[in-house]
């Protein structure tokens, strides 16, 4: 990468986050660049989906700075002693470019797979409903659903309702995408097909920070794996050195204990 | 034996009952879900000064009897000289405007209740993915917390808007010739039961099962995003 520093897509420093008087972020750092496909993995309560959370502000963090594309997301405390937006509208602004996928997929039930798809372009970015619609339809095809975009979500198996879940998140053109968790509320037989979809998104070269269980996915796919611990970043950097080569001995135990 | 004669003679006089009826449950049941869906908001609203004053005015008017209040806003307010000569006694005199407000009122506070606990039953997951994606509050509100609410609350709903109905008999105490005052005069003339309050139960009957039957068309309509198991749950 050649881009000078400030052009990473996103940059968290040293997010700290504390759930009363338990820290279960102790200053967390990462920088994604364009095209990074970042893996985190760890042990529950490692505090890595509490990190992605943070990130769009879903948990508030109780300390630390969020940039997205060098623009920094203002904070300020709030009376619980967590930091939230200082200025809603840039929290929104910031948030519809970065799309969540989350492990329950969370799709809208009272609406159709198409509906789900169209609802944020339409409401956030101002899409008339025609060009939701068309946008909507080539992201559904993109991720193998479009022959179910009127049905409702409770008719969906559930990789197909994370293909839908994937598909809303596309419809918004991210400039950075997170997953949280996405394939562990599937049944075995189906977490393939979500996987494959996120393969072929890392592919085409999309932003990824991706939170996860699937470690043949963080080998195979993802040019970076964090590894937290206890609410610290305990190892980083490519999954070959990561995988192969683990230089701490936490890592090592988990990747034992992972492997089947 | 059913005297026929008599339930023919007064079919007319239970028809414009039947039509009293129906516009009290219509305009109550109307102005109740106007005021409900804003006062469901603010009741489960985080903000005590929005929710409290909610859960009082339903608290009050769910622990005391219609009856009563019926009796207190078109007999009690009339004792107070000052309410009579206000420029509120045009309206406050009419017993069409106390049935009114009094039925609004009453079925406002349930219906507020119910929908608040709709609102409260929203998956959270549904509420973060709507604000991962920068919606506002209000696109929240109108978009996805509102509707998905007001079809979850549905059923309850159906079986709130049937007791109303089944409360208007209420209106008759304060002179509106409904259902059940027309029943009373047909029994006094002629003293007997079958053909005056048998007949008001007939049409009440037929009233519950067409309002039910609505129901079940509209939540056919509403729900149909649920699986038909779960929807058969409800």
């Amino acid at each position: 990468m050649t881009e000078a520093p400030s052009a990473a897509i996103l940059s968290a420093r040293d997010i700290v986050k504390r759930f009363g008087s338990v820290e279960v972020l102790k200053g967390i750092s990462l920088e994604a660049k364009a095209g990074d496909v970042i893996s985190m993995i760890g042990a529950s309560g490692s505090g890595k989906s509490t990190f992605l959370r943070c990130l769009n502000l879903l948990e508030k963090p109780s300390g630390g700075q969020i940039l997205l594309a060098g623009e920094e997301l203002m904070l300020a405390p709030n009376r619980d002693g967590d930091l939230d937006a200082a200025d809603p509208a840039q929290l929104r602004r910031l948030r519809s470019r970065v799309a969540m996928v989350f492990q329950q997929f969370n799709l809208w039930a009272h609406m159709t797979a198409l509906e789900n798809v169209i609802e944020a372009p339409m409401q956030v970015l101002g899409l008339s409903r025609a060009d939701a619609v068309a946008r909507a339809e080539s992201y559904l095809e993109r991720v193998g659903v479009a022959h179910r975009k009127d049905a409702y979500p409770a008719f969906l198996s559930g990789g197909e309702q994370q293909r839908v879940a994937i598909a809303r998140a596309l419809a918004m053109e991210p400039s950075l995408m997170l997953f949280d968790e996405p394939t562990s509320a599937l049944d075995p037989e189906l977490v393939g097909e979500v996987l494959r979809v996120m393969r072929s998104l890392a592919d085409e070269g999309r932003t990824m920070i991706v939170v996860t269980h699937e470690m043949s996915f963080a080998r195979d796919v993802s040019n970076r794996v964090v590894f937290l611990h206890a609410g610290r970043i305990e190892e980083e950097g490519r999954p070959a050195e990561v995988f192969v080569q683990p230089k701490s001995e936490r890592l090592a135990g988990f990747l034992a204990n992972t492997r089947r | 034996m059913i005297d026929f004669s008599v339930i023919v003679e007064n079919i007319p006089a239970f028809w414009k009952g039947l039509q009293v009826t129906l516009l009290l449950l219509v305009i109550a049941c109307a102005s109740g879900f106007v005021l409900s869906v804003p006062l469901a908001v603010a009741r489960v609203s985080p903000n005590p000064w929005l929710a409290r004053p909610v859960f009082l005015f339903t608290y009050v008017l769910r622990g005391t009897p219609l009856l009563v209040q019926m009796f207190m806003v078109y007999h009690g307010l009339a004792q107070f000289e000052a309410v009579r000569e206000s420029i509120f006694w045009v309206a406050l005199k009419s017993p069409w405007f106390c049935a009114w407000l009094v039925f609004t009122l009453n079925t406002t506070a349930y219906t507020t209740e119910i929908f608040a606990g709709a609102l409260r039953a929203t998956p959270s997951g549904e509420l973060e993915a709507a604000r991962s994606l920068g919606l506002t509050d209000g696109a929240m509100y109108r978009r996805i917390l509102l509707p998905s609410a007001l079809r979850r609350a549905l059923p309850q709903y159906g079986n709130e808007v049937v007791m109303m109905m089944h409360a208007t008999a209420i209106a008759s105490t304060v002179t509106l010739v409904e259902i059940t005052r027309v029943a009373r005069d047909v029994y006094y003339n002629h003293l007997s039961a079958v053909e005056s309050f048998g007949v008001a139960a007939v049409i009440y009957f037929v009233l519950t099962f067409s309002l039910v039957g609505l129901f079940k068309l509209a939540e056919k309509r509403f729900l149909r995003h649920l699986r038909p198991d779960t929807a058969g749950a409800l």
